[in-house]
């Protein structure tokens, strides 16, 4: 399901709704391109290193296909597991908090209680600056 | 509500046209077109043409502006929105944050009973539909101050939706005229806030406190219904307002409480919507107006020139006047959403729906909330024009200064004076003290104690007007006299006695037989120039109208 949300996420950043119906390739292919590749680095900050892991994306992807063997028409998309829970009301009491300590413990680094960071966000060098391993 | 709606967009974008067209951004001078039409205070429904007047740009077609606003309120609770860490605006970097802020491993968010309030609260005031089940996502992307790589926000279905806002707006000279008009809300959605972020050019690094990290926001989608920054300025501020009504935020900019992004494009009237860029750093009240009028321009300029409008999203710098791309942009983001799978859909009830025997700490009461309602600004002002008889933009007046109504109705509370009296002095010399010193109501050295005995003075004519004015000036400065005091120590009382008015007349009559027979003569100006020698000789102890009246009898006898 997560590879599938990846999948159908892309380039449906205005519309949610529009993601889950019909916009996957009803063939199933799973080939995936190179700029896919690129774009999904680039958001979920992971490295595809090797054509061996693109290729194991691609059978996942396939695997999580065989959904649409399942006829779901006229059926109310389940939105979570926990969907006929009740959510639980917190009353609005601070309870927690004041332990900067603990917290800048984990850091590397802390300037005066600060947490530190690169400035801005660091960007991924394009596809072609990278080691090149072909995609066929 | 689509007619009125409707109306006040097509008005809305002649106004702005009024506004931008010939360069005339700032001004009024088009809107000169309205003022002879339309009673003050309605809906503004007159279908005059009002462009043919303005004088057009090389003969050029004219420019609409759309303008929408994206709003982010800070909610006013004690803890956040999904942890019970406190909310507050300055304190020790860090010290506010729980292990869930920290976004530490095994830590899940619950719902703060208070913020969810806060949002059917503002619904309910913004005339939106509250959705019973409304649903929570998360929303990724990377940046230092997000230290779980998303944010837990309400993208598929919020709490509220199709509401409205009415505001209005003053055109023509000195607030003349009254004009309401509607700006339709698409959404109200619960969201966190982000940490803070300093950056240290100096180091190349960026220090991070998270103590806002996880704060509940209200944020508030206005549709495009706004033509220039001057209706977008004044639709945030009768938001803030409401908010500040409501209790549900104290949405002060200043302090980083209330935060606005403006979508804005540019078309020919008649065509199809053109590109539109977001504006994002508009946190003043100030700049708010001017960073938008700045864009339009910009954008009109551009597509004169011939260029493009790039879907792009600046920021406004303050120094420099305008807007300025923000760096690290690529392309659009790609927000990747999904069900936020730690929280249950957001349920809320009615009385009608309300399940039996339920806990009532674990579930709300719409209906509940609806009746708890306090009174809107827009209420408040209704009254103000019921009761006292003011003007509509005297009941704007009051409303727009912290703690001024309050201070109003003090005064009111404790003087005979007639309040248009007590509406005139509270607006143009109190306000006028105040804002020249720029003080705020709370740091006024006059109570409205003092005020309403000055009053009350002026209003037995014990002391003329001017003598008024100066016992006010000398309220202001020294602390701790009553007027009473200040009266009778610089003797300011108005002269009681009769015979000794007449005698002063006399005497100020035989000294300028020149005036006199002017004034017999039948010179309206000769009797003034008597009265102003009988008032200096009387160190403006006596009141005009008296002295005026005394000189006539003596002069007819």
């Amino acid at each position: 399901m997560w590879a599938r949300a990846v999948w159908l996420g892309r380039g449906s950043w205005m519309g949610w709704r529009r993601g889950f119906t019909s916009r996957a390739d009803p063939q199933g292919n799973s080939r995936v391109t190179a700029k896919v590749i690129e774009h999904l680095e680039r958001l979920a900050l992971v490295d595809f290193g090797s054509q061996e892991a693109v290729a194991r994306l691609e059978k996942a992807i396939a695997f999580a296909d065989r959904l649409h063997a399942v006829d779901t028409d006229g059926v109310e998309p389940m939105e979570s597991v926990l969907e006929d829970r009740c959510l639980y009301l917190r009353s609005d009491n601070v309870v927690e908090g004041n332990c900067v300590e603990e917290l800048l413990q984990n850091a590397h680094r802390v300037v005066e209680e600060y947490f530190v960071a690169p400035p801005g966000n660091i960007s991924l060098s394009k596809q072609d600056e990278q080691e090149p391993f072909s995609h066929n | 509500m689509a007619a009125p709606v409707l109306r006040g967009c097509h008005l809305g974008r002649r106004w702005a046209l009024a506004c931008i067209d010939g360069g005339s951004r700032h001004g009024r001078v088009a809107a000169t077109g309205f003022t002879s039409s339309g009673k003050r205070g309605q809906s503004f429904v007159a279908q005059q043409p009002l462009i043919t007047a303005q004088k057009s740009k090389k003969g050029e077609q004219k420019w609409a502006a759309v303008v929408g606003l994206e709003i982010h309120a800070q909610i006013a609770s004690n803890s956040k929105l999904f942890s019970g860490s406190q909310v507050h605006f300055a304190a020790p970097p860090n010290s506010l944050v729980s292990f869930f802020d920290a976004s530490l491993p095994g830590t899940l968010p619950v719902l703060n009973r208070r913020c969810v309030e806060a949002a059917v609260m503002t619904g309910l005031a913004l005339n939106c539909h509250i959705n019973k089940k409304s649903l929570f996502d998360r929303k990724h992307y990377f940046y230092a101050d997000l230290p779980a790589g998303y944010q837990i926000t309400q993208q598929r279905v919020p709490i509220a939706v199709n509401g409205s806002l009415a505001y209005s707006v003053c055109v023509g000279k000195k607030w003349r005229q009254v004009i309401t008009k509607t700006v339709r809300i698409k959404q109200i959605q619960l969201e966190q806030d982000s940490g803070k972020s300093l950056h240290d050019e100096l180091r190349s690094q960026t220090l991070i406190d998270l103590n806002r990290a996880g704060v509940g926001l209200l944020e508030v989608v206005l549709e495009p219904d706004m033509s220039c920054g001057e209706e977008a300025a004044t639709a945030v501020r009768e938001l803030q307002l409401i908010l500040q009504a409501l209790g549900t935020s104290q949405a002060n900019m200043a302090e980083g409480q209330l935060r606005v992004d403006a979508n804005i494009s540019v078309h020919h009237p008649g065509e199809p919507l053109g590109v539109r860029t977001e504006v994002k750093n508009l946190n003043s009240a100030r700049f708010l107006a001017r960073a938008i009028d700045y864009e339009i321009q910009r954008q009109i300029d551009e597509l004169e020139n011939g260029c493009e409008i790039l879907n792009e999203t600046r920021s406004f710098d303050y120094k420099l006047g305008c807007t300025v791309p923000m760096r690290d942009k690529e392309g659009k983001q790609d927000y990747r959403f999904m069900p936020e799978p730690n929280l249950p859909p957001l349920r809320l009830y009615d009385s009608a729906s309300l399940p039996a025997g339920a806990d009532l700490q674990q579930v709300i009461n719409i209906d509940q909330i609806r009746e708890r309602l306090p009174e809107l600004p827009s209420e408040t002002r209704e009254k103000l024009i019921q009761q006292y008889g003011m003007l509509p933009e005297h009941s704007f007046a009051l409303l727009n200064e912290v703690g001024l109504l309050e201070f109003f109705q003090n005064v009111i509370k404790e003087t005979r004076a007639e309040p248009k009296k007590v509406t005139s002095w509270v607006l143009n010399i109190f306000l006028g003290f105040l804002k020249q010193q720029n003080l705020a109501v709370n740091e006024s050295p006059v109570t409205p104690s003092a005020l309403a005995e000055l009053l009350n003075l002026l209003d037995r004519k014990v002391i003329s007007s001017a003598a008024a004015k100066q016992v006010f000036e000398e309220l202001w400065r020294s602390k701790g006299k009553t007027p009473s005091q200040i009266v009778s120590e610089r003797k300011l009382e108005l002269m009681q006695d009769e015979e000794a008015l007449e005698r002063v007349c006399h005497a100020v009559m035989e000294e300028h037989p020149q005036v006199v027979m002017d004034m017999k003569r039948g010179n309206p100006r000769a009797i003034n120039r008597l009265i102003g020698l009988v008032r200096k000789a009387t160190h403006s102890r006596a009141d005009p109208t008296v002295i005026k009246e005394t000189l006539e009898k003596q002069l007819s006898s």
